[in-house]
């Protein structure tokens, strides 16, 4: 039949069902394909807590949704016009997420009594007004999953009943008019040593496409032009996690250094140690330590024997490693501390995403302790994040703190392959073997402030370093109080000088004439972005600016908050990166706090900055 | 641009490594008549023997008194944080298998704090050597009950006297699955030296508890064991192959096998045939748990030497072609960048 077909320039879609449905891997699926095809993409995979929650209550829903665009695209959207919902739980659990208007696509076959009673529905929402603002198609998608892999050679019922996400996903692709053969390259890659779940899934994904085609139920096919304002280069897509991964591997290249990773399984930071774990062959070791304590441990002792090491953890687990990171800082030995933010405090919600841990880098340990924090921006932003913690560390001899958050772990996006000459080398700068009749100074300092890094192998570098404040310079025991006086600057000027090489805080201030400035970190890059965007097409001005270097803060930083009327500080906590702000430079600002466990929305910034360049200035005399 | 690591051995073939060699140039700080002087100088001397130059040597070391012990080796060393040396040697050895890695702790530092590390170092079979200096209290912080400590002993934080069960760090290594466990004293220099050497040459994870006078809040703890009147018949000295025997010449006693199964301490004079023979290498640990069980203190005659030493998989015998050896290139580098379905935007 003759379908019309219509262009849009961005759409988001929800896949959501049961966690056994397969919606992270329908959403994954479908992602790949849009990178594919070229459309700019945002994705945020939405988790139950509980591993098995019973199946089809609304705690054991599982959501993926994802933000595709033929522009360049911020975040993945605050609200689906598109919501696939496998089962009465999965609808109940997103509507409160839908825009009036939006449609929803329902499996028809899960709305059964007892699936409805499971996800507290006493009338079907099908057949009363529940759903009467949205656009309702019911797909049987149970049935016509099974019925398309009947007659299939060795295609049993199991098979044909776990495949109904691919029929899902089939239809979505057709809706939206995505490349077929990178999924069906995918099902057959997959699945090569399975023959029968191999056969119902592409019979499954293809049952899903022509569905669309032939029904009369949608009629409209809808086209997302591939995105013409991206950079050019070689592109493909990744989440957080990989491009962090990935940001050390290159680290380590780099200088040379083999990396160990020492961990301890924690959401989500786990997955950062699964990655890693793959790639021996680069010269990768990791190490799951019996604590958060020893991986720390395991880390630094890598370091010391002059290997990259690092160590990655979340929420609980960070608080486990502030005794080792404060010796870390006294010894100046180069390590990388990976913190997957997530909700606190305590086990908090484990797997939401928040950026409370910023403080806690800041000032979690005992004692003058600074040290260089990172803060990545967006996934595919882990990999330069990376990178650049690694590079710190090791030039610098100190402890890093790479901050990313849950959001970014498991978002992906199309990202630029760098180029290797991208990369800067990064020189170790081992210290050298010396005469006899010299004397080894492992705490004497170069004009960086920083001390040599002498690993055990070279004779005549035999030396002693420890937690017990060290004499200037010779780097044994001193107690002597003008020494802890010197010794406690010289680690703070260490740290604050690496701001001397730092590119400034850059300002996007298009006619340079805002009064606002709204300047986040972290995660929120995505939806800052977005909000301001939103704001200057409302013809307003504002200015905006995202800090990536915690610490030191960028050496312009001060001057930009002063030459604006107004700060907007949003972030994922309670009110963190304002207080250094107004701490350091005695700047008002305001805060825009939200800590649900949610990213922020492009249009809750929207609002929050509309606001503040409409409140009165306060004129103080 | 690739960093090697300096692995040379710089003390040319000509220089003999002696006891000078390993003595830095700290002044030591135990207290006067402290046990931990007479094992720093046995360690000192034995080093030179044992063939690994200075700076392929390192000693990483925990906090308490024992902890001290890294100053004074000119060797590479750190001076870790409490409890935690044995994960500091666990990410050395297991990327730097050129070298000789040393841990000394003591007993809160070891299986107080440090617990979960001593037995998980241990069960992984990490090359490092610890030693476990245990004075039964802790020194560093002056006195207070540590886990070793007696019951109903009286510290400052135990005025009352203690009221846990103390750890026996034998049996607990040896549950932690060890493959070289020893004791040794302080105030025994040859078998000190000894045991030492051959924790040394063990390929794994070797604990060698050493019972360490503190003169200052413990003294005398163990000279039952350590002084001239008493050791002899206190010390059962196991040596593999050997009956186990002990006691003066004229009251000569053995361990023997009980009814019950467990065992007893017998009149070595007439039961000869019954007389356990020291089998250290024997793979089943329970005669060495037992043995260790023998004395619940040192005030009873107690097995000292080595309990238990066999052969098993080392941490990070290398399970691949490239584990941890060398960084990756850049056309690796480059290929992972690359990895799965890519585009390119002209
Ligand atoms: C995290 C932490 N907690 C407590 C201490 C204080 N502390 C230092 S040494 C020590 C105990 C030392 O006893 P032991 O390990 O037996 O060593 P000894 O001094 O007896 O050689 C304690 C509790 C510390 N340094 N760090
Ligand atoms: S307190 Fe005891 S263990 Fe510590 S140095 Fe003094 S005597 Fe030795
Ligand atoms: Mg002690």
């Amino acid at each position: 039949m003759n379908k019309t077909v219509e262009e849009r320039e961005r759409v988001v879609v929800r896949f959501a069902g049961d966690s056994g449905d397969g919606m992270q891997l329908a959403g994954g699926r479908f992602t790949d394909a849009t990178a594919v095809l070229g459309n700019d993409l945002a994705t945020l995979p939405d988790f139950p807590a509980e591993i098995r929650a019973p199946a089809g209550t609304i705690p054991g829903v599982s959501a993926f949704q994802i933000h595709f665009a033929s522009r360049d695209i911020l975040t993945p959207g605050d609200a689906p016009n598109v919501l696939v919902a496998m089962n009465p739980a999965a609808l109940k659990a997103n509507l409160p997420a839908l825009p009036r208007g939006a449609t929803i696509i329902v499996n028809e076959d899960a709305f059964t009594r007892r699936n409805l009673e499971k996800a507290g529905y006493p009338v079907s929402p099908l057949e009363d007004d529940t759903l009467a603002e949205f656009t309702v198609h019911r797909v049987p998608m149970t049935t016509l999953t099974a019925r398309a892999s009947e007659g299939l050679e060795g295609v049993g019922t199991r098979d044909a009943g776990r495949a109904k996400n691919l029929f899902a996903l089939g239809l979505l692709s057709w809706l939206y008019d995505r490349p077929t053969d990178v999924t069906e390259r995918w099902i057959e890659g997959k699945f090569a040593s399975k023959p029968a779940a191999k056969a119902a899934n592409l019979a499954a994904f293809r049952a899903g496409w022509s569905f669309g085609e032939t029904t009369e139920l949608l009629d409209v096919q809808y086209k997302i032009l591939p995105a013409t304002d991206v950079e050019p280069g070689t592109y493909r897509q990744v989440n957080g996690t990989t491009a962090t991964a990935l940001g050390l591997l290159a680290g380590s290249v780099r200088s040379g250094l083999p990396l160990l990773l020492a961990s301890y399984p924690i959401t989500p930071a786990s997955e950062l140690l699964h990655e890693l774990s793959k790639h021996e062959r680069l010269g990768v070791r990791t190490v799951q330590a019996e604590d958060e304590i020893a991986a720390a441990g395991v880390a630094l002792g890598a370091a010391f024997g002059g290997h990259l090491g690092i160590t990655s953890t979340s929420g609980p687990g960070m608080d486990l490693k502030a005794e080792t990171i404060g010796l870390a800082l006294m010894l100046e030995l180069p390590m990388v501390i990976v913190d997957v933010q997530r909700a606190g405090p305590s086990t908090g919600l484990p797997t939401k995403t928040e950026q409370s841990d910023l403080l806690m880098a800041m000032y979690g340990r005992h004692g003058d302790a600074p040290l260089p924090i990172v803060a990545a921006q967006t996934p595919g932003d882990c990999f330069r994040s990376a990178f650049e913690a690694v590079q710190i560390a090791i030039e610098r001899r100190t402890p890093v703190i790479l901050l990313t958050d849950g959001f970014l772990a498991n978002s992906s996006e199309p990202w630029r392959i760098p180029e290797l000459s991208e990369l800067p080398e990064i020189d170790p700068a081992f210290a050298k073997e010396i005469g006899a009749e010299e004397r080894f100074l492992p705490y004497a300092r170069d004009e960086r402030g920083v001390r040599p890094w002498a690993p055990p192998g070279t004779p005549g570098l035999e030396h002693r370093i420890g937690g017990i404040e060290k004499q200037d310079g010779t780097g044994n025991i001193s107690y002597d109080p003008a020494n802890h006086q010197t010794m406690t600057r010289l680690r703070a000027e260490k740290v604050a000088k690496i701001a001397d090489e730092l590119p400034p805080l850059a300002v996007d201030d298009p006619d340079g004439d805002a009064d606002v400035l709204v300047i986040g970190w972290g995660s929120t890059y995505g939806s800052i972005r977005a909000g301001v965007r939103r704001v200057r097409d409302r013809g307003l001005r504002v200015a905006q600016a995202h800090v990536r270097h915690i610490s030191p803060l960028p050496s312009n930083i001060g001057e930009v908050l002063r030459a604006y009327d107004k700060v907007l500080v949003p972030e994922m906590n309670t009110g963190q990166l304002v207080k250094l702000l107004r701490a350091e430079f005695l700047v008002d600002c305001t805060p825009y706090n939200k800590v649900t466990g949610q990213p922020l929305y492009a249009a809750e910034l929207e609002e929050a900055i509309v606001e503040l360049i409409e409140a009165p200035t306060e004129v103080t005399a | 641009m690739s960093a090697t690591l300096p692995l040379s051995n710089g003390n040319g073939a000509d220089h003999r490594l002696t006891k000078a060699d390993f003595q830095s140039d700290q002044e030591t700080r135990w207290c006067p008549g402290c046990g931990d002087y007479a094992i720093l100088n046995a360690v000192q001397t034995l080093m030179p023997d044992l063939g690994v130059p200075t700076e392929k040597t390192v000693f990483v070391t925990g906090i308490g008194c024992a902890g001290r012990f890294a100053y004074y080796m000119d060797t590479y060393g750190m001076h870790s944080i409490h409890g935690r040396a044995a994960t500091i040697a666990t990410g050395l050895a297991t990327t730097r298998e050129d070298l000789s890695i040393w841990v000394v702790s003591g007993d809160g530092d070891a299986l107080s704090i440090g617990g979960n590390h001593l037995i998980h170092a241990l069960r992984r079979n990490v090359p490092v050597k610890i030693l476990l200096f245990n004075n039964q209290i802790y020194g560093l912080t002056k006195g207070q009950a540590s886990p070793t400590s007696e019951r109903g002993k009286i510290t400052k934080s135990t005025p009352f006297g203690s009221l846990d069960k103390p750890f026996n760090p034998i049996a607990l290594a040896l549950g932690a699955e060890a493959t070289f466990v020893a004791r040794t004293l302080d105030r025994d220099r040859r078998h000190m030296t000894e045991v030492l050497r051959q924790a040394a040459e063990h390929r794994g994870a070797s604990l060698v508890e050493i019972y360490q006078n503190c003169p200052v809040f413990n003294d005398g703890a163990f000279f039952n064991l350590t002084e001239k009147d008493t050791k002899v018949a206190a010390q059962i000295r196991l040596e593999h192959g050997q009956p186990i025997v002990f006691g003066p010449e004229e009251a000569r006693r053995g361990v023997a096998r009980a009814q019950d199964g467990g065992l007893e301490l017998v009149d070595a004079v007439g039961n000869e045939q019954r007389l356990l023979v020291h089998d250290q290498h024997r793979d089943d640990p329970s005669l060495a748990f037992a043995l260790a069980r023998l004395a619940d203190r040192p005030t009873e005659p107690t097995p000292i030497g080595i309990f238990r030493q066999v052969q098993r998989p080392v941490h990070g015998a290398a399970a691949s072609e490239n584990p941890g050896r060398a960084a990756g290139d850049l056309t690796a580098l480059d290929g992972l960048l690359h990895a799965g379905d890519t585009w390119t935007v002209a």
